[in-house]
């Protein structure tokens, strides 16, 4: 829970969302930003020196925060409600389904220290559940950023996207990734590495650990793709029926995989293009432990990802 | 920015009319009106909750007949007053209001709870002008109605923000987070109206989980309280009009109603919170509507 900075090249994602709603806040007076108390883990304390009658604190009060959000946004604001991710969505919930999602909304909820950032404090504060929760809810658009880039970009594209939209901003430190052609777009994916073997499709705090995976694999002549999903809902089919065409598909998340991003690559799969997969993520309740050791334990880092892709292809081979 | 598109055209009878008598005269025709026509429409569907419906119609009739400033012609201006249905399942009481206020054609009420008619069996802005946001789980309404009176308060914008909740709601503890928030930041523009009829679905309210003293609840989380009867279009009026004035307190109506109210056999019966009447029951309540009105 310290704020020590991040260690050398590594960024918290905090500050690129806080940085982006500060200067978009700057150029349109309709965004606001409403929080549950959580000026401080939100990062909003220089945004509320900058724009004190534009920052909405609901005390703690999950359910007010969102519903309150929705009449900004019926107020004509583009409201950012931020919140401990694992707060915002499951006691929210209904409100994000009726007042947010139902209502079509123009809500931007912002889901901080998401997954298991908050590792040591256990199952109560990880959020691993929030992607499967409001992938179930129509007109949901899901975003989770890998790095201050992407996240950057996402915050600008929630801004403009008429419509409810969740970004899961973690506060796990991350490297900006290495883009030729960056573009966002909301409902797009984009290969950070070519190969044809098979495809690696991640997003948020893992997509880097399935680029060290590909590296792995690479020196033992196993060519993988490697695939930022930063977008959920709506899903980039298109990639992942071309990732489905490679014979083998490994996903990565920071959270559940049934009905995150791996229940979201399989569904399509499934209908559309059968393919063998393997999906990491957490399997249940995860222990206490760093955020750091969560990942490593329940294979989510770059070994994790590698051993997963070769006993994949393993299988594959076997038919 | 929320005037930019110049001020509304007092589209109310209230802002028209100065004489009281016939400003009172007319929410009383309409609020007959109101309910004979949502009867015809849950003897029509089958189905609806005609209790509730009946306990609201006075104060839904005085909001959208003498008191909003809206028109149905930009039904998202700006600056329009908005009116949130919190106790969402009384879309009798507020689709009559709608098309009796012109947001659209009255034959379409013959559509209510069909096969994908706008009239859904809880409101939906996204098919249907006039509706702020959807409702029908309770304790939603009156939180974004919150909402929409701090996105008044920081623009400084002329609007004004009226929520209607049952008393059976005011058991969710939402209801009590928007409370609590809109004392502390003295929502001025906002009133809330409590269709006190002291029946929720099976039983009393005081029975199942009293909210008395309902009165000194609101005032604790820091709001003017008035205390009036829900079918006295007078007073209904005087309330509004006297809540209009500038304020930096956010005030609550506690409305004393009867459900069923202006129907005999269904009056104060929880039995009707959701009943259908038959066509001869039916017969027997427009004729007592049709007498009321000329009496």
């Amino acid at each position: 829970m310290s704020a020590a900075a991040a260690p050398t090249g590594l960024f918290d994602c905090r500050d690129a969302y806080v940085r982006t709603v500060e200067a978009l806040a700057a150029d349109d007076d309709r965004i606001v930003a409403v929080v549950n108390d959580s000026v401080g883990s939100s990062k909003l304390g220089a945004f509320q020196k900058r724009f004190p009658t534009r920052l909405v604190n609901v005390g703690i009060a999950e359910q007010n925060m969102v519903s309150v959000g929705a009449g900004l946004a019926n107020g004509g604001k583009i409201p950012f409600v931020s919140g401990a991710a694992c707060f915002l969505t499951a006691r929210a919930m209904e409100q994000i389904k009726v007042d947010c999602a139902y209502s079509e909304a123009n809500v931007k909820l912002c889901g901080i220290s998401s997954g298991v950032a908050y590792g040591e404090l256990g199952a109560t504060h990880h959020s691993i559940e929030d992607v499967a929760w409001l992938r179930a809810i129509d007109k949901m658009t899901i975003i989770v950023p890998s790095d201050p880039w992407e996240t950057a970009e996402a915050i600008k594209a929630a801004a403009q996207h008429d419509g409810p939209v969740f970004v899961r901003i973690s506060r796990m430190p991350v490297p900006e990734l290495p883009r030729t052609d960056p573009v966002f777009r909301i409902g797009r994916g984009e290969v950070l590495q070519k190969g044809g073997d098979l495809a690696i499709i991640a997003n948020g705090t893992t997509v880097h650990h399935a680029l060290a995976a590909a590296k792995t694999l690479a020196a033992e002549g196993i060519a993988a793709r490697v695939i930022n999903m930063s977008t959920v809902a709506p899903l980039d089919e298109a990639l992942v029926a071309a990732a489905a065409a490679t014979g083998a598909i490994v996903t990565v998340e920071e959270g559940l995989s049934k009905g995150g991003l791996g229940g979201a690559v399989a569904e399509f799969c499934a209908a559309h293009a059968p393919v063998r997969m393997r999906m990491l993520g957490f399997p249940g309740f995860a222990p206490t432990g760093s955020a750091a050791w969560l990942m490593e334990h329940f294979g989510l880092t770059a070994p994790g990802i590698a051993t997963a892709a070769r006993e994949l292809l393993g299988a594959v081979k076997a038919g | 920015m929320s005037n930019s598109q110049g001020a509304i055209a007092p589209a109310t009878y209230g802002e028209m009319q100065a004489d009281r008598t016939t400003r009172v005269a007319h929410v009383r025709e309409r609020a007959n009106w109101m309910r004979r026509r949502l009867l015809g429409m849950i003897l029509a569907a089958g189905q609806g909750h005609p209790g509730g419906d009946l306990s609201a119609t006075d104060v839904v009739a005085t909001l959208y007949f003498d008191i909003l400033r809206i028109d149905p012609t930009r039904p998202n201006a700006p600056d329009r007053d908005r009116f949130v249905m919190s106790k969402g399942h009384c879309t009798g009481a507020l689709y009559s209001a709608l098309a009796g206020a012109g947001f659209f054609p009255e034959a379409d009420l013959d559509t209510y709870l069909k096969p994908e008619s706008k009239l859904n069996g809880h409101p939906n802005r996204t098919y249907l002008a006039g509706v702020e946001t959807n409702t029908g789980p309770l304790g939603h309404g009156f939180p974004v109605a919150v909402g929409i009176a701090i996105a008044g308060q920081i623009d400084d914008a002329d609007y004004r923000v009226y929520a209607l909740t049952g008393d059976g709601e005011l058991q969710e503890g939402s209801m009590w987070e928007a409370a609590m928030l809109a004392g502390h930041r003295k929502l001025g523009k906002l009133t809330v109206i409590v269709d006190r009829n002291r029946l929720q679905q099976g039983a009393r309210t005081e029975e199942t989980n009293s909210l008395e003293p309902l009165a000194d609840k609101w005032r604790a989380f820091g709001w003017d309280v008035v205390e009036l009867d829900g079918h006295d279009h007078a007073a209904l009026i005087d309330a509004f009009d006297a809540a209009a004035a500038p304020r930096d307190t956010p005030r609550v109506i506690i409305a004393n109603t009867f459900k069923g109210h202006g129907v005999s056999y269904m009056r104060d019966q929880a039995g009707w919170h959701h009943g259908v009447p038959s066509a001869d029951q039916y017969a027997l309540a427009i004729g007592e509507l049709e007498a009321e009105i000329q009496s």
